[in-house]
């Protein structure tokens, strides 16, 4: 048999678009990223190794991951209530609160920040009540935290809307027949059922939190070693011109983020076996 | 992976329908609608809220003059220069990509569509640096252009280019899959029928996924003006100059300058709010329901014989 | 316009969808392509059409013996009627079925009042004259057919190639559009293809039927003859249900069990394995042996509703064998599941390895 790159077909323009992607796909995403790459391939392993591991870095990530994970687990949970809502129950002005789950999505990351901030600071509509109790929410970790939940807020909902609405309605009837509580139902029906996409939900509101900046800038105050957080720390880099040194930041963001990536398309493969197979 | 969500074609939100006949015991619906109300209020509704409130601090005519300040207009000018090029661009070549993708068959397809999608795991940041390294004063390019004074980063073809970078994928992602269940019959139908290859793909293939296509643009031209991260590290930051308008609404805010910042951060508001109002008009028109006619009309009509 | 096909083989990756197909369609027939589902009918329609390309440029395709393996899909002027129809969702009945003639180069293009009347036409054709402002998903899936095969018929093409034109439709739609196709057949006389997998269909509708299996042609012929004279074991067991025993030659015999049927030259063939064939309408069933050759077999299950009387019988050595008898022959008959009675082929056919006798 002969190998073919492409089979034929009676459809003309094959060459012109796939040429056409194939260039605008290098020219703005390929050979900027390898650029990226290849420019901490040139500082050397040692030089990379002691910039991503200086304390003040390594307070970043640590802000980084703790705030987003943090984000991401609220979103979970609040988000799988706000999913169940939407999907199982009515109420008036549910199509207006559904469309607004996207927000987060649609506003401008400067403008949740700067807004984020104002509620939060001392003396803003929500800081004014957090004052007295002796939390300070802008300007510390725990501000980074909200933002990285506001920006997160969308993908637990979206990812489970659908996984909910496709749930077999029979299966919680045979298990109510069988004598099972709702909340056991739920727990050993629903649950299992819908936790791949709960997972996906998770890890994207993970991910787009690990890489956010625009939200988290104004109300995070930017302290080094306090509430600093890693994009903020390349942006810090890039401000004294020391580009080897974002460079090696950015590097190791991005193989995470690959890695999450990477981690999403496994669990989605596992979860479609099981469908193909239960 | 960051900044969207798929164009959900299927079935519709509003369950009421398909809902199963067992449900929670009244409180506990209303509970849990209260919880999911407060969480949406607390996080969505007052920061939302707080934009508007904080805009008309100090009165309408505050609001206003911000809006009219030069530096304030520039911003507005170049963030539409900025999404004018950014979006036609990106939508043709999301339906460029979409007909290679989906009406061929190759070797490589599914990297490619990976490949597509890799801007959305790029955190914004990281997106404006990597230009920086192959454009800037000490990147590949840098010395030719300077060479040449052509001037990229720090200037508004680094903005427009870092733009392009973080909204590539927008109309990609929502045309190739719809494209791909669509196959190839309708374009076939239309070759053998006569038509061309242009004529086919305007009169046949795009009204079959306007949809999708006006959906990507809604999602792309959002992000578009409303980019942040990637454009602040290439755009240098001069007043009136390389600022779009979250720039500008940082510039304000840094400035103690609230209430001018809450007015150009209250207009991107609203585009947000039209962004969501569109998608949500878009996302209901493309999956209106359709009445198929019953069978025995055919059967009907075709009795009575000429 | 006749179509003939020459030597074309296609192959899907590792998977050959037609293996060095020849045939040829005379002017003015409706012809069936018959055959299971990756049997190779619909790639070969779609060969002719110019959808697909064979392999390597082996063959050729001819219609009124003029070479058109180098011309485009476009430009073949072929009808061709998709498995799913594939309307355009966007446009009206009135806009498919005037798809054709409105992307024409302008020169070629007819005037807006001519192209008005020419669908008119068709609408009357076929029969939706007042549906014409419908968008197709408000259609019936029969009037989709219609619709798609006026538009197919709307730029004059010379040959017509319906992929499964009733594939998706009800049973009784089915068996009326089929009727309604073969009179309009009658009516316009454009040399037509169609593809099925339902050999009722094929015999019902087609001038000719060709039987597909595995990428190659098993026969063609009238419906009678690859009916009543199958080329090959697959046609007769293609062409509705049939009885298969096996036995040996013996002298110009072949020999069932107690069952021996004269097969004259089979001879040559002596101690060789021999199948024979008889469909359940062929086999006579008889209360007494009498001076027959037949076989013994028990009444395993009688089934009488129907136009037919069923039944179902397990031979000695355990091979089940399917009859049907008028209901009249059945009653004469009086049978009773678990009785014993002989059965006795009044028609057959012996296969001899290749060979048909």
């Amino acid at each position: 048999m002969r190998l073919r790159i492409k089979q034929p077909s009676v459809l003309p323009g094959f060459g012109l678009t796939l040429g056409f992607t194939l260039l605008y796909l290098s020219a703005i995403v390929l050979i900027p990223l390898a650029a990226l790459f290849l420019k901490s391939a040139g500082m050397g392993w040692s030089s990379f190794w002691a910039t991503v591991t200086s304390p003040r870095v390594v307070a970043a990530y640590k802000l980084s991951f703790g705030a987003a994970a943090i984000g991401a687990l609220i979103n979970a949970v609040f988000g799988f209530v706000v999913a169940w809502s939407l999907v199982r129950y009515s109420f008036p002005g549910k199509r207006i609160v559904d469309a607004m789950v996207d927000l987060p999505f649609a506003l401008p990351t400067a403008v949740s920040g700067i807004a984020l901030t104002t509620l939060y600071s001392r003396n803003g509509w929500i800081g004014q009540y957090l004052e007295p109790l002796g939390i300070q929410a802008a300007f510390s970790p725990l501000g980074v935290t909200i933002a990285l939940t506001f920006i997160g807020l969308p993908f637990v909902v979206r990812t489970l809307q659908p996984a909910l609405e496709d749930l077999d309605p029979d299966m919680e009837e045979a298990a109510a027949s069988l004598g099972a509580s709702r909340w056991r139902t739920l727990r050993r029906v629903i649950l299992p059922t819908v936790l791949p996409s709960l997972l996906t939900g998770f890890a994207l509101a993970f991910a787009r939190a690990l890489g956010e900046y625009g939200s988290v800038v104004f109300i995070s105050g930017n302290m080094p070693m306090r509430t600093e957080i890693a994009p903020l720390l390349i942006v810090a880099k890039l401000e004294q011109y020391d580009y080897a040194g974002a460079t090696a930041i950015a590097v190791v963001m991005l193989l995470i983020s690959f890695a999450i990536l990477l981690a999403i398309n496994v669990i989605q493969w596992v979860a479609s076996r099981h469908r193909i197979g239960g | 992976m960051a900044g969207t969500i798929a164009f959900r074609t299927g079935s519709a939100s509003s369950g009421a329908a398909g809902r199963p006949a067992i449900t929670e015991p009244a409180p506990v619906r209303w509970a849990l609608i209260g919880v999911s109300l407060s969480f949406l209020g607390l996080f969505l509704l007052i920061p939302l809220a707080g934009v508007f409130v904080e805009a008309f601090r100090k009165g309408a005519g505050a609001f206003f003059a911000a809006l009219r300040d030069p530096a304030a207009l520039a911003a507005v000018k170049l963030t539409l220069l900025v999404a004018a090029i950014a979006v036609p661009v990106n939508c043709v070549f999301g339906l460029a990509a979409s007909w290679a993708i989906a009406k061929f068959n190759f070797v490589g397809k599914n990297l490619l569509i990976t490949l597509i999608d890799l801007p959305f795991a790029v955190s914004p940041v990281i997106s404006g640096l990597i230009y920086i390294l192959v454009y800037g004063l000490h990147g590949w390019l840098g010395p030719f252009l300077s060479a040449h004074d052509i001037e990229i980063i720090f200037a508004v073809p680094g903005i427009v280019l870092a733009t392009l970078f973080v909204t590539f994928p927008f109309v990609a992602r929502e045309v190739i899959p719809l494209m791909q269940v669509q196959g190839n019959d309708d374009e076939e139908a239309a070759i053998t029928l006569g038509a061309g290859g242009l004529q086919t793909f305007f009169r046949v293939t795009l009204p079959n996924v306007k949809w999708a296509v006006l959906y990507g643009v809604i999602l792309c031209n959002a992000r578009a003006m409303g980019e942040f991260g990637a454009v602040s590290v290439v755009s240098g930051h001069i007043r009136g100059k390389t600022s779009t308008m979250p720039l500008h609404v940082e510039i304000l805010y840094n400035e103690y300058n609230f209430v001018a910042a809450f007015a150009v951060a209250s207009l991107l508001a609203l585009l947000a709010l039209a962004t969501l109002a569109l998608k949500s008009f878009v996302e209901w028109r493309s999956r209106r329901p359709f009445a198929e006619a019953p069978d025995a009309a055919v059967l009907e009509d075709l009795s009575h014989e000429h | 316009m006749s179509i003939e096909v020459r030597n074309i083989t296609k192959t899907f990756g590792r998977f050959t969808a037609l293996c060095d197909v020849s045939l040829s369609v005379p002017s003015g027939q409706l012809v069936a392509l018959l055959g299971p589902s990756g049997s190779g009918k619909t790639t070969l329609l779609r060969v002719i059409a110019g959808l697909e390309h064979p392999d390597g440029g082996s063959g050729s395709v001819l219609f009124h013996e003029q070479d058109v393996a180098g011309q485009h899909a476009r430009d073949r002027h072929v009808g061709f009627v998709f498995q799913h129809y594939a309307l355009f969702k966007h446009m009206t009945v009135f806009d498919n079925i005037a798809f054709g003639l409105t992307v024409r180069p302008r020169h070629r293009r007819p005037g807006r009042d001519e192209i008005r009347r020419k669908v008119q036409d068709l609408l009357r054709l076929i029969q939706l004259e007042n549906l014409a402002n419908r968008y197709p998903s408000q259609l019936s899936g029969g009037q989709r057919q219609r619709v798609a095969l006026a538009r197919a018929l709307a730029v004059e093409p010379k040959v017509l190639l319906l992929d499964e034109p009733f594939g998706a439709l009800d049973a009784r739609v089915r068996q009326e559009l089929r009727r309604w196709l073969r009179r309009l057949h009658d009516e316009i006389h454009v040399t037509s293809l169609f593809v099925t997998h339902d050999q009722e269909e094929a015999l019902e509708v087609a001038d000719r039927v060709v039987v597909m299996n595995a990428g190659r042609i098993e026969q063609v012929g009238t419906p009678d003859e690859v009916f009543h004279q199958p080329a090959t074991e697959f046609v007769l067991n293609f062409l509705g249900h049939v009885n298969v025993f096996r036995g040996r030659v013996q002298q110009d015999r072949v020999v069932f069990g107690s069952l021996a049927v004269d097969a004259p030259g089979a001879a040559a063939a002596e101690g060789g394995e021999a199948k024979l064939f008889v469909r359940p309408h062929e086999l006579d069933i008889l209360v007494h042996p009498g001076r027959f050759d037949c076989l013994p077999a028990r009444v395993t299950r009688i089934q009488s509703a129907g136009p037919f009387v069923k039944l179902e019988l397990l031979t000695e050595d355990g091979q089940p064998v399917h009859v049907e008898l008028s209901h009249d022959r059945s009653n004469r008959l009086g049978l009773h599941e678990n009785d014993t009675v002989y059965v006795r082929p009044r028609q057959s056919r012996v296969y001899l390895g290749q060979y048909s006798i």
